[in-house]
């Protein structure tokens, strides 16, 4: 990088616009930027891609110089350039031509391991403080949070304290979808059959837009929720003060049913043991459209 | 006896496809009587509907994937302006319409766009590189051709009689099962891939053995052009590629027609399968896709720089590097399902190791230049435009690889602006040099010099003003496939795109302008000698456009570059070698087995799609009657007179030597 210097700069600015508009976008901290985290894993996250970014930046750069370069200077009108059709082995440039790349990918697999090992989404957080349990369902076409240790439950809607790990177990009740808060960081795919696990924090208040991250059918563009993060004791409050239906068998059938764009509402008395029944499938899937449609 | 179809399979209630399909039988139609009304049917039947000549297979694939690049642009055009318009509002297009539109989209740039042409370049281009008469099975390489136009037919057919897919271009479980899809869109796509791949697969054996078996004589495998061990390369990976797609589609196919449970919720399926085995077929098929762009851009670096390619045997070496490592790496396409830290650090490294390959590539091509005498014409600003653009494609790709990086822009429109990236800078831009470099070669005149620099620039310009703007929206969090949207951080990266897409429409219409303006004036644009770059590899050796046999006498090749070297004693000489001793030559006949199997196949595949067994029936028997009156056949070639062959020889070494008594005196 140190050799680089001013030309660096200089054609980072000419060929690169779209990094530098990037980078622009970091400083700018703006609404859902992945680049504007706030919590640990969206720090670490950025750190990894920003890391990895300007390794390569640092050959690839000088590269796409002395391509034009190259390109200019040997243009036949050129009467100044040395014609030199035997130059067509070098046992030395082709040592560095192996080399350069094979480094590259040595320095950048380093940072590949160790980031995919501290960044895993299923290992939980460092934090003095236990991590609030959250399980998330996808439908077709809204998300369910519950708070097991609560007993209440959210539709569209996702509550958080701030300063607390937060533990999600994911699934899904139909076809996949993802779980994505992109300024919290990390996302992992909810599948039916399956628990997904993921491990995020929030350190600063504030509502992040989370939506699926995953195709998921014609509702799809309505699967989002508004992320909100409280102080704890606002969020203590918030939990103990949840008015709504029971939730039980006959809710989450409501739920199976496919819909969208749903106001977002609450439960509380849940049935603590329904995430695993449409985890584990005995409960569920959900239905699919009703009338066939268009043939 | 229709099965499940009825008059409500045509969309009466939607104006869009029906006018587009309305609008393009109409043109069909015209095309048809303009044709008959011209008596240019029975041309259009013995010289290229059942031809069996690779040169005319090739440009029947090419004009097949530009036709299918318009197609799918439209689909992009309309995604593009939903998506400016759909901000807080629904836009134009309903979410059961635009959903079909990406489907389309990604299944036709792929398979009907990108492969077509990639494969029709192969076929004008190997055998004449090879220095032989044709490819090893050419009666198969129609069947081929014709198995992608029907491929091709189905999806466009979808628009119009029932709908297309609406799951995404990779159709993607439970999604695609009949519980969530209960209409015919999955069961279109998936005959079409089906019958279409098949037309692949038989042309990677194709072409791995007539690259493998039969090649000039003395010409060793290093000496081979740079295409020709791409498009080994390319075909090795068809072979080992495709019959997993075939198997992945067939256990859908059997869960959606017989109730099995390879990958549905119920009954033990898993769909994380097929996410497995789709990517084992899905990343090669890039690599199938670019390793021959690669070779185009050797070609035309070497050429335009009048220079042989520096470090040949690297650029063999990291071609197959390429191949075997582009199998280890398909986990990166879901490292959010939650592998795991080992998996995914595995699978992250195995991913960049590729651009180890790549970047051996890029320099060699740097060096290719260096020293060089460096010609800009069109092929040669592609490559440029190549050269700088796939590096930072490949950055963001290496970017994705990294698994951290990854969990924030999975599926997003940094993913979608990266792969795009690649494809556009890497295969298209490859696929539009290919085709200016080899025109004169397929038709015996040039293209319009000033349309394609026109065409050049627009494309250049527009694919940046596109997709980077993608790469910022996807870093501010956007994701794939929204059909509407209410973020207003994300709205003006979405217009700056669509003023892109208006860009594109500008190269689009340049690009069509050029072929017209160089058609209709062809005569001043004609090239006798055969050799309009001043290339190096064997297909200048042969007239243009070369006769049926390709070459007078098979060239007995001694060295790497054997044409060029050749051509250099003649320089010196300041004359053409001896005449060779003509002999007669004896070629395959022509033969409408391709054009009548693909027939059967679109009968086969309709009828499946809407569960008409009777008709089913119908098209299977009449594929395997065809087969079989094609196997009973008695006289598969015929003969060409040696005074035929030395008639058209001798007129092109007039031309030659005509043009170098020229040169000399200048």
């Amino acid at each position: 990088m140190k050799s680089c210097g001013k030309g660096f700069k200089r054609t980072f600015r000419v060929t690169a616009p779209w990094t530098l508009s990037a980078a622009i976008l970091a400083s700018a901290a703006q609404a859902d930027s992945i680049l504007a985290p706030v919590g640990p894993v969206g720090a670490g996250d950025r750190i990894i891609l920003v890391d990895a970014l300007v390794i390569m930046l640092a050959i690839v750069v000088p590269t796409m110089a002395a391509t034009l370069a190259f390109a200019w200077w040997y243009r036949a009108s050129n009467t100044r350039a040395v014609y030199r059709p035997d130059f067509t082995y070098s046992g030395k440039l082709e040592l560095l031509v192996w080399s350069i790349p094979t480094l590259v990918i040595f320095f950048l697999g380093g940072v590949i391991w160790i980031g995919s090992h501290r960044l895993d989404p299923f290992e939980p957080l460092p934090s003095k403080a236990k991590a609030l349990e959250i399980e998330a369902i996808s439908f077709d076409w809204k998300w369910l949070f519950i708070y097991p240790e609560q007993r209440i439950a959210s539709v569209n809607r996702l509550m958080i304290p701030v300063g607390r790990p937060l533990h999600f177990r994911i699934t899904s009740a139909s076809v996949f979808n993802a779980f994505f808060v992109p300024r919290l960081g990390s996302l992992v795919y909810a599948m039916n059959g399956m628990v997904s696990q993921l491990n995020l924090e929030a350190d600063q208040p504030g509502t992040y837009l989370g939506f699926s991250a995953m195709f998921s059918g014609d509702g799809f563009p309505d699967m989002k929720f508004d992320s909100v993060a409280l102080p704890e004791a606002q969020f203590a409050s918030w939990a103990a003060g949840v008015k709504g239906a029971p939730f039980d068998r006959a809710a989450l059938g409501q739920l199976f049913k496919q819909s969208r764009a749903a106001v977002p509402y609450t439960y509380r008395g849940v049935d603590a043991s329904l995430f695993d029944a449409v985890a584990s499938r005995q409960l569920g899937p959900g239905e699919g459209p009703v009338s066939g449609g268009a043939p | 006896m229709l099965g499940k179809l009825g008059w409500n399979a045509i969309p009466f209630d939607q104006p869009i496809p029906l006018t587009a399909g309305a609008v393009v039988m109409l043109i069909l139609l015209g095309i048809l009587v303009f044709v008959i009304v011209k008596g240019w049917l029975p041309y259009l039947w013995k010289e290229w509907i059942t031809s069996v000549d690779h040169k005319h297979i090739g440009i029947m694939y090419v004009l097949l994937g530009l036709v299918m690049l318009v197609r799918g642009f439209i689909d992009a055009i309309m995604m593009r302006s939903q998506q400016a318009l759909a901000f807080h509002a629904q836009g134009y297009l309903p979410p059961e319409h635009y959903d079909q539109v990406f489907s389309a989209h990604g299944t036709i740039m792929v398979l009907f766009a990108a492969m077509p042409l990639v494969i029709g370049i192969m076929n004008f281009v190997v055998p004449l590189q090879l220095g032989v008469r044709d490819v090893a099975f050419p009666t198969l390489n129609s069947v081929s051709f014709w198995l992608t136009a029907t491929g091709a037919l189905l999806v466009n057919l979808s628009l119009v009689v029932g709908e297309f897919a609406r799951t995404g271009w990779l159709p993607y479980p439970p999604l695609s099962e009949l519980r969530y899809s209960p209409g015919v869109g999955v069961d279109y796509y998936l005959w079409a891939v089906q019958i279409s791949g098949v037309g692949t697969l038989l042309t990677g054996i194709n072409f791995v053995t007539t690259i493998l078996k039969i090649r000039a004589p003395g010409m060793t495998y290093l000496r081979m052009p740079m295409f020709c061990w791409t498009a080994l390369a390319s075909c090795l990976l068809i072979l080992a590629a495709f019959p997993v797609l075939t198997a992945t589609l067939a256990m859908l196919t059997l869960d959606r027609y017989l109730g099995f449970h390879f990958f549905t919720n119920e009954a033990g399926g898993n769909a994380m399968m097929f996410m497995n085995l789709i990517w084992a077929w899905g990343h090669p098929e890039v690599y199938i896709l670019v390793l021959p762009a690669f070779g185009i851009y050797s070609e035309v670096i070497s050429t335009f720089s009048g220079k042989p390619l520096f470090g040949y045997r690297s650029m063999v070496a990291a071609t197959l590097f390429i191949c075997i490592v582009s199998f280890c790496t398909w986990l990166h396409h879901f490292f959010t399902m939650g592998a795991g830290g080992d998996v995914n650090a595995v699978f992250g490294i195995t991913t960049s190791i590729i651009a180890v390959g790549t970047g051996v590539k890029m320099y060699n091509w740097l060096f290719t230049m260096y020293g060089g005498r460096i010609r800009f014409d069109t092929p040669m600003l592609w490559s440029l435009a190549f050269m700088t653009t796939f590096i930072t494609g490949g950055l963001t790709g290496v970017l994705l690889a990294v698994p951290p990086a990854d969990f924030v822009l999975h599926n997003s429109l940094f993913l979608v602006a990266h792969f795009h990236h690649v494809i556009v800078g890497g295969v298209v831009f490859a696929l539009l040099a290919a085709i200016a470099y080899w025109w004169p070669k397929a038709f015996g005149f040039r293209l319009h010099e000033g349309w394609g620099r026109a065409a050049f620039w627009f494309g250049f310009v527009g694919f940046y003003v596109t997709f980077m703007p993608l790469y910022v929206v996807g870093i501010l969090g956007m994701t794939r496939r929204l059909q509407h949207y209410d973020v207003p951080e994300w709205r003006s990266w979405i217009l700056i795109s669509g003023l892109g897409v208006l860009i594109l429409i500008g190269a689009v219409i340049c690009q069509v302008a050029q072929l017209v303006v160089s058609i209709v004036r062809k005569n001043a644009l004609r090239d006798v000698t055969g050799d309009p770059w001043d290339g190096r590899t064997l297909e200048w050796a042969t007239p243009s456009p070369p006769p049926v046999f390709n070459f007078a006498v098979l060239p007995q090749v001694k060295e790497a570059e054997y044409y060029w070297e050749a051509k250099r004693r003649a320089r010196e000489a300041a004359r053409l070698g001896k005449e060779p001793d003509y002999a007669p030559v004896e070629m395959p006949r022509n033969s409408p087995t391709g054009f009548v199997c693909a027939f059967f196949a679109t009968v086969i595949g309709f009828a499946l799609i809407w569960h008409i067994w009777w008709l089913m029936i119908v098209g299977l028997v009449g594929a395997y009657a065809t087969f079989v009156v094609f196997a009973w056949r008695d006289v598969p070639e015929y003969a060409i007179p040696a005074e035929e062959v030395a008639r058209i020889d001798r007129a092109n070494r007039a031309a030659r030597g005509e043009a170098l008594t020229g040169e000399a005196l200048a």
